[in-house]
């Protein structure tokens, strides 16, 4: 249950696609380009429809396709407004070329990505693979757990995007997140726009007293500086985040991080996991810690920039650790954040943990209480010396003989 | 104050100095010789040419020269044969044929 915690919060009966709605109501930015989707309609639609109620001074674009919406909301942003978007799955994907030019061009660009998987075969339930596929695109990525997180991290990531020069999508799990009616402290508009105060670019292109060039032919000479500028802007965004969700928990209470951990600081075993799914575990953790387990949860809210520090000094002294992905990378070798997490730990010298990798919740498969104590329980063995650590994948709750 | 850091004779600017994702500043083009590209080389007729303008819309490169006389008719003047590249376009287009493409000699 969800508390007021702002002196001025109300709670309200919200979905989390009539949360983001809402949030970008408070936000108003100057444009809105998108183009609908399941499970990702409701947002825009409700959207468009506050623009055409004049409820909302931002400019609506109805385009005929992603691609579109993005290279729309692109314009939009390098022109020097404050610009969202919105989608889903196979929209994310048609997208993807012009998501490597607005983090390329270092455009502020808020998308909001309700989680689903990708065909085919058709699919239109939540898993990560849509995000997974555009890891590697320069866009900050911030996961929410339910409709309150999607909230929170929809106005902080205005803050974040145009603070960092760089375009953030924020993701909630399709259906699990995005339809389920659940309480949310919504903030009083007045607040929200004090937070995300008013846009200034420090160059726009219709600043026509002082023009510049923006996205020309950058060869041998200057690309890989631009390049390796837009890298270090992903590992400075780090501090900016941090220093956003403190802002965020001076104005309205709630606290936010790179990870959230829970239960993990005496553990002996610990799962990590992104979104909708840390819920249940945490859940289930409670129960099992009855029993005398020591077990913990690492919940990685950003994705990227990957938070390695956190991710070692959290589990430096766990002994067996499940990296719960929700999305299949079909690479041969392992998952996306099971590859982020052995990374980061083998990088700063931590060998003698045990990581096994766990994919689950493929195209909306459920995953349950007793799904992770399973888990909990192979991790005990492993931690007891009874199994052995597998060296492949494992699949959770997949019909196989 | 953006221009004076262009740094042309192939001295480069280092990460910290360049302005993020984008080029320093509008018309650097200029800097780019791409003359060098072409492999025919329109030739101007004066004589024929009734100003009209089309080939000066239709150049991909702004390679037609042009400026104004005393009465501020705008009249055309040539090629720029540094950034020309070639392509033909101003000869295709030209109303009166007073551009007329050669073969380029090295
Ligand atoms: S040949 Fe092409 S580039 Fe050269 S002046 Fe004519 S139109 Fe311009
Ligand atoms: S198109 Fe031909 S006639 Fe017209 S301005 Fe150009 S050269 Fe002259």
């Amino acid at each position: 249950m969800i508390k007021t915690v702002s002196k001025n919060g109300k709670i309200m009966a919200k979905t989390g696609n009539e949360a983001i709605a809402e949030a970008m109501r408070q936000i108003e930015p100057d444009v809105v380009a998108a183009y609908p989707i399941t499970p990702a309609t409701e947002i825009v639609q409700i959207f468009s429809q506050f623009v055409s109620d004049g409820i909302v001074k931002s400019k609506y674009i109805a385009v005929e396709s992603e691609h579109s919406a993005l290279s729309a909301t692109i314009a939009a942003s390098a022109a020097g407004s404050r610009a969202m978007t919105g989608t889903s799955s196979q929209g994310l994907c048609y997208m993807s070329e012009m998501l490597y030019i607005a983090s390329g061009l270092r455009l502020p660009i808020v998308m909001t990505d309700v989680n689903r998987a990708i065909s085919a075969p058709i699919n239109i339930h939540a898993d990560h693979s849509d995000t997974m596929s555009v890891r590697d695109s320069g866009w900050i990525q911030i996961y929410s757990e339910n409709s309150q997180d999607a909230y929170d991290n929809i106005i902080q990531a205005v803050k974040i995007a145009e603070r960092a020069m760089l375009p953030v999508i924020v993701t909630m799990d399709g259906f699990i997140i995005s339809h389920c009616m659940e309480v949310v402290e919504v903030y009083r508009d007045i607040d929200v726009k004090k937070f995300v105060g008013i846009y200034k670019p420090k160059r726009y292109l219709l600043d026509i007293k002082n023009p510049y060039t923006l996205g020309s032919i950058d060869l041998q000479d200057y690309y890989f500086e631009h390049r390796y500028q837009l890298a270090k802007a992903v590992v400075d965004s780090k501090k900016i985040i941090l220093d956003v969700a403190e802002e965020f928990k001076e104005l309205f209470g709630r606290e936010y991080d790179l990870c959230e951990k829970y239960m993990i600081d005496d553990a002996e075993i610990a799962m990590i996991v992104l979104g909708s799914t840390a819920g249940t575990i945490k859940d289930e953790i409670k129960k099992i810690r009855e029993e005398g387990i020591k077990i913990g949860l690492l919940k990685i809210r950003i994705y990227r920039p990957f938070p390695v520090e956190q991710v070692v000094e959290n589990l430096k002294n766990i002994k067996v650790v499940a990296v719960m992905d929700r999305s299949d990378s079909c690479s041969g070798a392992f998952s996306p954040l099971y590859s982020d997490v052995v990374s980061s730990l083998y990088s700063h010298g931590i060998i003698d943990i045990k990581v096994v990798n766990y994919i689950y919740g493929l195209g909306g498969r459920e995953i349950n209480n007793l799904h992770i104590k399973n888990i909990c329980d192979d991790l005990n063995k492993i931690l007891l010396g009874i199994e052995k650590q597998p060296y492949e994948v494992k699949y959770v709750n997949i019909r196989k003989k | 104050m953006i221009n004076k850091k262009i740094k042309i004779n192939n001295e480069r600017m280092f990460v910290d100095e360049l302005i993020t994702g984008d080029i320093v500043d509008a018309g650097t083009s200029i800097y780019f010789k791409t003359g060098s590209w072409r492999s025919e080389m329109p030739i101007f007729d004066k004589k024929k040419c009734v100003n009209c303008l089309i080939c000066w819309i239709s150049c991909p490169d702004s390679s037609i020269k042009i400026s104004f006389d005393t009465k501020n008719i705008t009249n055309v003047d040539g090629i720029d044969y540094d950034h020309c590249k070639g392509c033909g376009i101003c000869a295709s287009e030209c109303p009166t044929k007073s551009i007329t493409m050669i073969e380029e000699k090295k």
